[in-house]
């Protein structure tokens, strides 16, 4: 005999097996006020997802909450299945760029053997080979030629670039970037979206933290949309359309705006 | 200067003072990073409560159990300060304003309190430590170094640093690759299972116990200049971690060489009869080295300011 959770279905518990990241109940909150509510979301594999929402909506906090960055109240998540402490090698996150201090004494290619940090352990030594793997990162985002600069001379789009280097680096099968066109030139924007699209033709997942509603339809196979709480989950055509971005912005964008952009 | 004169009197001094240097300028290099600078700062005042509960379990004014009590209000102190950062998401400056300054006026208040106030904690010796006294009556001379009975009577203090000093250089060298990391990105080490709280309280308690032995040896101005003059003037120096780490060596090792010889025969050079403090001019030395630094270091603009694409 079977025992389930009452809230929880076998064919949920199925569809969770599968997913590269379910969440499930995930509350955060910053002093009293929830950033995040009882969210659930079920991630689908080898596509790209965009996370959207109105600013101060909760979009980062979910995904910090849920790669353990910040301390959720309440929620479950599971990566492929199994929890997260155990799938850690199979992650690959790319932060915001501004949330790190890019005067740190180090240099491009440094950046991107830190993702290499779980192959090395504490103590490995960086041989011929990890730098050649950091290298072809580099060269995948076309920044081959900085490897030995400073990062602070960096413009911001370039920083994304290395941050995203890292993160092929780690060589995961899910991979999660918050936010990785903000600010960023049309070349980088460009040089970002192909890698992330090579990686979707390379069967891995992608999630992203998405500002721009313009470019969602032509970029994502699928959107979740959150607004402290999950608003609608599902494909571009599904779930990108005039009532759900009317719930989750409300008055914030104008209802021609809302027309133009959910016209699948 | 001969070996006769020189290891008895100055030899001991001077290594004491390198190590403690060195000691306190590893960690600080990291600190400084973390705009946790301050600690140094901070511990040098929280150890006062530390000393005074020591001495009243106690009863004595005896180096070890002094130490224990610093060590042990330096550890609280440094408890305390990352507790009130993460329970109030505040930067690190001003929960350590918040400890240091009500640990510090419970040092005074239970000094003042208790019947310790009439015994001779005095506020020179605090500061400035004692590195001249520190003295190797036994040594005849550099052959010395190889009598067993003379060095049996080193100046406890010596090896007390020098441990203190591999102690922090194990942690460092253990630890680098994961301190580096979280130093620089601290959200990314954490999806990389990287236990940065564990690792950020591992970094403030060696810094903790570098500080309470250097203070016990020569005074809380070398530690506080320590923490910040040498990282910071080799921060100015180059781009690269590994580098500022070298850097920032050779700056506290210069600073207590330079300090202690200036200290010693400076104000004789100068027509003087007296010497000064070397605490004091170990600490001057380095803020100048800091000043040289920023003046004409090669690296001292902030280049974290995106020039357009």
């Amino acid at each position: 005999m079977t025992v389930t959770l009452a809230n929880i279905s076998a064919e949920e518990e199925a569809c969770i097996a599968k997913s590269p990241l379910s969440i499930r109940g995930l509350t955060v909150t910053y002093g009293e006020k929830p950033a995040v509510f009882s969210v659930d979301m079920t991630v689908q594999p080898g596509q790209m997802t965009a996370i959207i929402g109105p600013n101060g909506a909760g979009k980062s906090t979910m995904l910090k909450a849920a790669l353990g960055i910040v301390p959720p109240v309440s929620g479950r998540v599971q990566v492929f299945g199994r929890p997260l402490e155990e799938q850690r090698a199979r992650i690959a996150y790319v932060p915001q760029r501004a949330s790190v201090d890019w005067d740190f004494p180090t240099r491009v290619i440094d950046v991107v053997l830190m993702g290499l940090y779980r192959e090395l352990g504490l103590l490995g030594r960086i041989g011929r080979s990890h730098r050649a793997k950091a290298m072809d990162c580099l060269e995948r985002v076309g920044m081959g030629d900085f490897a030995e600069r400073q990062i602070g001379q960096l413009s911001g789009g370039q920083q994304q670039r290395v941050f995203l280097a890292r993160a092929l680096a780690q060589g995961a099968d899910l991979y999660l970037l918050d936010e990785p066109f903000a600010g960023v030139d049309a070349a980088t924007e460009k040089a970002i979206i192909s890698v992330l699209k090579s990686l979707r033709e390379a069967g891995k997942t992608v999630v992203v933290v998405h500002h721009d509603l313009a470019t969602v339809v032509e970029y994502f196979d699928n959107v979740f949309l959150i607004n402290t709480r999950r608003v609608a989950e599902g494909t571009v055509a599904e779930a990108f359309t005039e009532a759900t971005l009317q719930a989750a912005y409300g008055g914030r964008l104008a209802t021609t705006q809302i027309d133009k952009l959910a016209r699948v | 200067m001969s070996g006769e004169e020189f290891v008895p009197l100055s030899l001991t001094p001077m290594l004491i003072g390198i190590f403690a240097a060195v000691a306190c300028a590893l960690p600080g290099n990291f600190l400084l990073l973390r705009r946790q600078a301050l600690i140094g700062d901070a511990i040098s005042h929280v150890v006062l409560p530390g000393i005074v509960v020591a001495f009243l379990m106690t009863g004595m004014i005896a180096a070890w159990p002094m130490m224990l009590g610093a060590a042990g209000a330096a550890i609280v102190a440094v408890i305390l300060i990352e507790a009130i950062r993460r329970l109030g998401r505040i930067e690190p400056g001003a929960a350590m304003g918040v400890v240091f300054t009500t640990m510090f006026a419970g040092g005074v208040l239970l000094l003042e309190q208790s019947d310790t106030s009439t015994v001779h904690l005095d506020v020179e010796h605090a500061l400035y430590g004692n590195l001249e006294s520190l003295i190797w009556l036994d040594a005849i001379g550099w052959s010395s170094l190889f009598d067993a009975t003379a060095l049996a009577q080193l100046p406890v203090e010596l090896p007390r640093m020098a441990l203190t000093l591999v102690g922090v250089c194990l942690f460092i060298a253990l630890f680098w690759r994961a301190l580096k990391i979280s130093t620089f990105d601290e959200g990314f080490a954490r999806t990389m299972g990287i236990r940065t709280n564990l690792l950020g309280l591992g970094l403030v308690i060696t810094a903790a116990v570098a500080a309470v032995a250097a203070f016990d040896a020569v005074g809380s101005i070398i530690v506080i200049a320590m923490f910040i003059c040498p990282p910071a003037a080799a921060r100015m120096m180059t781009n690269r971690l590994e580098d500022q780490i070298g850097w920032s060596v050779l700056f506290a090792v210069l600073s207590a060489v330079l300090g202690y010889v200036l200290a010693g025969y400076g104000p004789l050079w100068l027509g003087a009869s007296d010497a000064v403090s070397a605490a004091g001019m170990i600490a001057t030395v380095s803020g100048v080295i800091l000043g040289v630094a920023a003046r004409f270091g090669p690296c001292r603009s902030r280049a974290g300011a995106p020039a357009g694409i």
